[in-house]
C-alpha cells in the first residue's frame, strides 16, 4: 500500500502525536513483521472493533500512514494484572506490536530508568504532548485523608491524576479498579478508593473494566484512535460499544444448553463434565456486558465460562460487593443472615400470612357476627 | 327478623373490570409459576436441542405483556364515572366516611366489633391492598422490563428504561423482582380468604360478583364518594 497519499487521520494523528518518527507500518517492517502477519493483526483488531471485514484494508492503510501516539501508562492501586495481561500476550508478533508500536513512554513496571530519571520522563512527556497523548491508567484511586493511602515518588495518586490525566487528550482507565475503583473499591473501602472518572472529573475517559482487561481491547480501542482519530462510541458506563455492548449470557457458548434447561447443579457432575450451563452455579454471565465469548482471553484461547467456572461479572461497578455472592444467582436480602435467600424469606412470609388467615378463619367460623341485613332497620 | 328481606341488585362490576380482573389473575398465576422456574429451574430438556427454559421464560414474557396491558387498561377504565370502579373509590382514606368505613371493617377483622361490614362496591380496606398491589405491579412492570430490555441494550426499550438502570444494579432488580413476587403472592392469600370470609359473612354475592358484576344487599341506600348510586352504579344524587 503507497503511502503517498496522505489520509485525512494521518495527518490529525501527526498534529496529535507531534512526533516526526517513522509510521506503524514502516516499524513492522524494520522489526521484520510480515506483510501478511500485519494484515491478520489488522483482520483481527476490525473485528475485536466490531466492524465488518471490509474494514480491514481501511485499518491496514491508516496504520500504514499513521504515527505512533505517546502514550503513559499509570500505575495506583493495583495488582498490576492489567500489564501481566499485556505482557503475556502469547504472540510474540502481537505483543510487540502492542508494546513497541503503541509505544509506551512511560510505564513504571516496565520502563528502564527509575526514580528521578523516571519522574522526568513523565514530566518532559506530558509537558512536550500536553493534549495529545494517551493516557492509560491502571488502578484505583485513593480519595480518603486527601488520597494519603496511595503515593508514587512523594506525590499522591490523586496529585497524578488530575495533572497527567487532565492533559491528556484521552485517558483509558484499564481494568475494574481504574474504570470503578474495583476491588480495593469494595465495602468497607478502607481508603476512599474510585476510579479515574470520579477522580478526575471532566477528563475524557474510556473504560475498559475487566479482572483483568483483555488485552486485545485496549488494542483495538488504540487502533480505534489511531484509524479514526477520535475514541469510541462508549456506554453509559464509559465502556466501548464494540467491547461491552452484549451481554455475556447473549453471546455465550453455554446458552443453547441455557434455553434446555441443561444446567450444572454440582461441581463435576455429569452436566458439568458436559459443559451444561453453569446459571444454577451462579453465573453472572446475564448480568454482565463483555466481548469474554467472542474475544475471549490469551489470543482467544479461553475465558472463564468456557473453562467451566461461572462469569463473576467482573466488569461491571462494584462488582465485588453488587455481584456477589459469587456461587449464588441472588444477593443476599440486606439485614437478614447469608443463608437466607430472598426465596427462602418470601416463603416464610407466603406460610405465615397463610398460617395467620387460617386462624382467623377457624375463629370467624366459630363466632356468631351480626348480620348486615339486622343492621339495615337501622338505616 | 320474621318480615322478609329484600335483596337489592347492584351492577358493582362492569365487564372492562372483570375482564381486567381475570387477566390479572391468569397472568399472576402463569407469571409468578414460570418466574420461580427462572429463578429454580427444575425441569430439564433431555437434549441441547429441547427449548424448555426458552418457553418458560417465553410464557413468562407474554403473561408480562399481558398484564401491563391489563393494569393499564383498569386505570384507564378508571376514570369513567361510575360508583364503583372509578378512580376516587381506591383512596377511601381521603374522605371522612371512607376512613369511617375502614374503620369498621378492622373492628371486624380484629374481632372488635360484631357488626359486619357491607360494601357494596369496594371494600374499602381491600382497596387499600389493591393501591399497595398496583404499586408493585409497577415496581415488576420496571424491574422486568428493564431486566427484558437487556438483551438489546441502546434499544427503545432499555432507552426509555435509563432511569432504571441508573437506580438500580441488574442483580438488585433480579433480587426486587423476586421479592416482589413473594409480596403478591402474600397478597393474593390475603384476598382470596377475604372475599371467601365476606362471602359468607355479608351475604351479598362477593364470590359470584367476581364473575356476574352483581352484588346484593338489603341497603336502602347505597352512597360512593358521598354520592348516593342507582342499581346499575351511576350517581344520582348528591347527599345532603
Ligand atoms: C392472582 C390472583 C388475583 C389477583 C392478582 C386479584 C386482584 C384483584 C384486584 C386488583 C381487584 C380489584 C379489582 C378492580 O378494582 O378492578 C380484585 C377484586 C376482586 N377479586 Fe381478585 N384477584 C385475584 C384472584 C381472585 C380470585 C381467585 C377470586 C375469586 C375467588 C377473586 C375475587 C375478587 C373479587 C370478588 C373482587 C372484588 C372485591 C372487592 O373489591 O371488594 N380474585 N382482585
Ligand atoms: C408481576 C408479576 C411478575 C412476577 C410474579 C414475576 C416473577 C419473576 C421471578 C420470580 C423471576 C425470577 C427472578 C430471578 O431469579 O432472577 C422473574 C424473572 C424475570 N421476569 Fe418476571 N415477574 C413478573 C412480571 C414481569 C414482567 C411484567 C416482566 C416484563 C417483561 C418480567 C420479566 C422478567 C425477566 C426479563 C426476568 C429474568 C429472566 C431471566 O433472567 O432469564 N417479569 N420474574
Ligand atoms: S453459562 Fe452463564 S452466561 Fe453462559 S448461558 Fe449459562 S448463565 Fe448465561
Amino acid at each position: 500500500m503507497s503511502s503517498n497519499k496522505s489520509s485525512n487521520v494521518s495527518e490529525k494523528t501527526e498534529q496529535i502525536s507531534g512526533k516526526q518518527e517513522f509510521s506503524i507500518g514502516e516499524i513492522l517492517k524494520k522489526r521484520g513483521v510480515s506483510r501478511r502477519d500485519f494484515l491478520k493483526f489488522c483482520s483481527a483488531m476490525t473485528a475485536a472493533m466490531s466492524l465488518p471485514a471490509s474494514f480491514a484494508p481501511t485499518v491496514a492503510q491508516a496504520l500504514d500512514e499513521v504515527k505512533r501516539p505517546t502514550l503513559v501508562w499509570l500505575n495506583f492501586q493495583d495488582c498490576t494484572g492489567d500489564s501481566e495481561a499485556l505482557l503475556r500476550a502469547a504472540n510474540p508478533t502481537v505483543g510487540e506490536l502492542i508494546l513497541d508500536i503503541l509505544s509506551v513512554d512511560y510505564h513504571e513496571t516496565i520502563m528502564a530508568a527509575a526514580g528521578h530519571q523516571a519522574d522526568e520522563a513523565l514530566e518532559s512527556t506530558i509537558t512536550k504532548y500536553k493534549g495529545k497523548y494517551i493516557c492509560v491508567v491502571e488502578g484505583s484511586i485513593s480519595m480518603k485523608d486527601g488520597g494519603v493511602y496511595g503515593c508514587t515518588s512523594g506525590k499522591t495518586h490523586l496529585e497524578i491524576a488530575r495533572r497527567v490525566c487532565g492533559s491528556a487528550f484521552a485517558t483509558i482507565a484499564i481494568g475494574t479498579c481504574a474504570a470503578y475503583g474495583g476491588i480495593a473499591a469494595a465495602i468497607p473501602n478502607p481508603t476512599g478508593a474510585v476510579g479515574v472518572r470520579d477522580a478526575v472529573p471532566g477528563a475524557t475517559i474510556i473504560n475498559l473494566p475487566g479482572c483483568p482487561c483483555n488485552a486485545d481491547n485496549l488494542t483495538a480501542t488504540v487502533v480505534h484512535y489511531l484509524v479514526f482519530g477520535k475514541i469510541p462510541a462508549l456506554d453509559s458506563h464509559g465502556r466501548p460499544l464494540f467491547a461491552y455492548g452484549k451481554r455475556i449470557h447473549d453471546n455465550c457458548e453455554r446458552r443453547p444448553h441455557f434455553d434446555a434447561g441443561q444446567y450444572v447443579e454440582i461441581w463435576g457432575d455429569e452436566g458439568h463434565r458436559k459443559g451444561f450451563c453453569l446459571y444454577k452455579m451462579g453465573c453472572k454471565g446475564p448480568a454482565t456486558f463483555h466481548n469474554c465469548p467472542t474475544q475471549r482471553y490469551n489470543e482467544k484461547t479461553s475465558w472463564p465460562v468456557a473453562a467451566g467456572h461461572p462469569c463473576a461479572g467482573c466488569s461491571e461497578p462494584q462488582f465485588w460487593d453488587a455481584m456477589g455472592p459469587m456461587y449464588k444467582r441472588l444477593p443476599n436480602v440486606p439485614g437478614f443472615g447469608i443463608e437466607h435467600t430472598a426465596d427462602k424469606i418470601g416463603l416464610g412470609m407466603a406460610v405465615g400470612v397463610g398460617a395467620a388467615f387460617a386462624v382467623h378463619g377457624a375463629i370467624s367460623a366459630l363466632r356468631k357476627d351480626k348480620d348486615p341485613a339486622e343492621k339495615t332497620k337501622e338505616d | 327478623m320474621s318480615e322478609p328481606l329484600i335483596f337489592k341488585r347492584y351492577y358493582v362490576w362492569q365487564l372492562p373490570v372483570r375482564i381486567c380482573h381475570w387477566v390479572n389473575a391468569l397472568s399472576i398465576l402463569l407469571l409468578s409459576i414460570t418466574g420461580f422456574l427462572i429463578g429454580y429451574p427444575v425441569i430439564a430438556g433431555s437434549s441441547p436441542q429441547s427449548f424448555v427454559m426458552g418457553w418458560v421464560r417465553f410464557i413468562h414474557f407474554v403473561a408480562g405483556y399481558a398484564l401491563i396491558i391489563s393494569v393499564i387498561s383498569r386505570l384507564l377504565w378508571s376514570l369513567n364515572d361510575h360508583c364503583f370502579s372509578g378512580w376516587r373509590e381506591y383512596f377511601p382514606f381521603l374522605t371522612k366516611e371512607g376512613r369511617a368505613e375502614i374503620l369498621v371493617m378492622l373492628k371486624f377483622y380484629f374481632f372488635i366489633d360484631r357488626k359486619t361490614p357491607d360494601a357494596v362496591g369496594h371494600n374499602p380496606l381491600a382497596v387499600t391492598a389493591y393501591v399497595g398491589l398496583f404499586l408493585i405491579f409497577f415496581g415488576m412492570f420496571a424491574s422486568g422490563f428493564a431486566l427484558y430490555a437487556e438483551h438489546a441494550p441502546g434499544g427503545v426499550m432499555a432507552t426509555a428504561l435509563k432511569p432504571v438502570y441508573l437506580l438500580m444494579s441488574t442483580q438488585t432488580m433480579h433480587l426486587y423482582h423476586h421479592i416482589g413476587m413473594w409480596l403478591i403472592i402474600c397478597f393474593v392469600i390475603n384476598h382470596i380468604y377475604s372475599v371467601w370470609l365476606l362471602d359468607i359473612k355479608e351475604k351479598g354475592g362477593e364470590i359470584t360478583s367476581i364473575f356476574s358484576g352483581y352484588k346484593y344487599t338489603t341497603k336502602v341506600h347505597v352512597f360512593s364518594e358521598g354520592k348516593e348510586c342507582d342499581e346499575n352504579g351511576c350517581f344520582i344524587r348528591v347527599k345532603k
